[in-house]
């Protein structure tokens, strides 16, 4: 498979979007590994590189055949189809920048990648649309085991599997799910819940944008800590954390609509009205609105079937996406005008919202 | 007393007894006279790297930046640069550094995860068919050919053992 139908083909996380991932978009496990006896990617001469790539690449390949998957060299790919791969989170910010002798392994459905040579001689990923954290876990464990069959990770029976970075160090496991928590946002509740989640051990990003910058609402919520804990009972902690912050996603939307249900539709309407008509949307802008009308999906002022177009439509917004839709690079300035002008073409057909729709009794 | 201490290093009886305390925990090294002259136990000088290796992984504070990983030759310094470890083996020559550094990163300082077993009994087995393969020549080499049959058969076992397939 090659990565130019590797991107042409419908990804998990855009297309697979139903009323069962409302709140939380997507679910990731990835698992550090690193092969016995050998130095650590960041530490590695270029030809102890080569030999690690080698041979992790011929164990992926039993596991997810080259045929049907895309296994690629770093140093193959292009500068912007890198940043495609960046935005639909199968590969790192880190390992697009990385030397000579890193490698990625992704499956046709785009659920699964394999990194090799990032931080960590693997890294491994199993990506689900929605909250799917023990089929996910099911699928990386099974993937994981069967590659130990061929290759000797480095652990120790105290220590468990042991990284570059002493802080992914035990399971070698980051667990994330990343929410959209507008009316979070909209209340001014999001920095209580951080501090909340923070205090069990979990941690909370943005998404999209620079850093913490959480346009579009969307937050990452992980697992801080690797070691002193199993995969299960990690899992099990931030289940029960992601559950909360859900049930405090839809307590804060019953508030706004009880509150001000005119101001919560003004919001919805004119985000629908922009979508339409504007002819300059940057990133973050549009990340807003979209969120919005996902918004107002879930509250029902839109049918359910369009989930999953807003969830495209967050992908492809962002910069890679956006220029190699249009086949070329463009400065931000150009970008903008390309952004709104595809959106403006997806919402001219566009369903309009119907408030009247919408009850105060959410389930 | 039936049973005479037999040396750390090889099997024969040990004939130095070393003990030491280091940090308030008490080691104990039991070497023949052939193990402790090669390791350097008699000759104090020689004697007082291994001594000042095993205390400064105890307490990092006391040769900051001198430790440096046999394995790969990352240092300490290298660590406090860029935060990650050189090597597997790192995670043993700074472990007195990394000890108290886990305590506040983690839930816990020990492992309860997953346990890479398939790799694990495969790398019992080639330990173990190792170790019979050296007492099968030994036995040979000393005509105890009882023994050497029996060690023989044992070593076909294990090996058709490590030609399974792993369990699942």
């Amino acid at each position: 498979m090659t990565i130019a139908s590797l991107i042409a083909t419908p990804s998990e996380l855009t297309d697979a979007a139903s009323n069962k991932t409302a709140i939380v978009l997507m679910t990731r496990i990835r698992l550090a590994r690193n092969l016995a006896g050998r130095p650590f990617s960041g530490w590695a001469t270029p030809a102890q590189r080569a030999k690690i790539a080698e041979t992790c690449s011929a164990a992926v390949a039993a596991a997810l055949p080259i045929k049907r998957n895309l296994s690629v060299s770093v140093s193959e790919l292009g500068e912007l189809e890198k940043q495609i791969l960046v935005e639909r989170h199968l590969i790192s910010r880190e390992l697009s920048g990385s030397k000579q002798g890193s490698a990625v392994i992704i499956s046709k459905d785009q659920t699964v990648s394999v990194m090799v040579n990032e931080e960590d001689h693997l890294r491994i990923q199993v990506l689900r649309a929605g909250f799917q954290l023990k089929k996910s876990w099911n699928i990386i464990n099974d993937l994981d085991t069967s590659l130990e069959s061929s290759l000797d990770f480095a652990f120790s029976p105290t220590l468990g599997y042991l990284t570059a970075c002493p802080t992914n160090l035990g399971t070698g496991m980051r667990a994330s799910a990343m929410m959209h928590l507008p009316a979070l946002v909209i209340a001014s509740q999001m920095e209580k819940v951080v501090r909340a989640v923070n205090q069990l051990g979990m941690v909370v990003r943005g998404l999209f944008g620079e850093g913490s910058d959480a346009s579009g609402s969307i937050f990452q919520i992980s697992n801080q800590t690797t070691l002193g804990e199993s995969e299960e009972a990690i899992l099990k902690r931030l289940t029960s954390v992601l559950q909360s912050i859900i049930e405090h996603e839809l307590n804060a939307r019953e508030k706004l609509l009880e509150a001000d249900a005119g101001k919560l539709f003004d919001k919805v309407g004119r985000a629908f009205g922009i979508l339409q008509n504007s002819h300059l949307l940057n990133s973050s802008e549009a990340m807003n609105l979209l969120s919005l009308i996902r918004l107002g999906i879930d509250l029902g002022a839109f049918p359910d079937a369009n989930r999953s177009t807003i969830d495209r439509l967050f992908i492809e917004a962002q910069p890679g996406h956006l220029q190699h839709a249009q086949k070329g690079e463009f400065d931000p300035g150009q970008r903008d005008l390309l952004r709104a002008a595809h959106l403006r073409s997806e919402f001219a057909n566009f369903v309009r919202p119907d408030f009247s729709l919408i009850n105060s009794e959410m389930n | 007393m039936a049973n005479p201490l037999k040396c750390d290093l090889c099997d024969k009886p040990a004939t130095v007894h070393l003990t030491q305390i280091v940090s308030s925990k008490v080691h104990k090294v039991d070497l023949c006279e052939a193990c402790a002259q090669a390791k350097g136990v008699t000759d104090p000088s020689g004697f007082s790297l291994s001594d000042l290796l095993l205390k400064a992984s105890l307490t990092p504070e006391s040769s900051s930046g001198a430790l440096r990983c046999e394995s790969c030759g990352y240092t300490q310094l290298d660590f406090k640069k860029h935060g990650r470890f050189g090597c597997p083996a790192c995670y043993d020559t700074f472990k007195g550094m990394l000890d108290p550094m886990l305590d506040g990163m983690h839930k816990g300082i020990t492992h309860s995860g997953k346990v890479p077993q398939t790799a694990l009994a495969r790398k019992f087995l080639h330990e173990k068919l190792s170790k019979l393969e050296l007492d099968l020549t030994d036995a040979i080499k000393s005509e105890r050919y009882e023994e050497a049959a029996r060690t023989r058969d044992e070593i076909s076992q294990v090996k058709q053992a490590a030609n399974q397939p792993p369990p699942r």
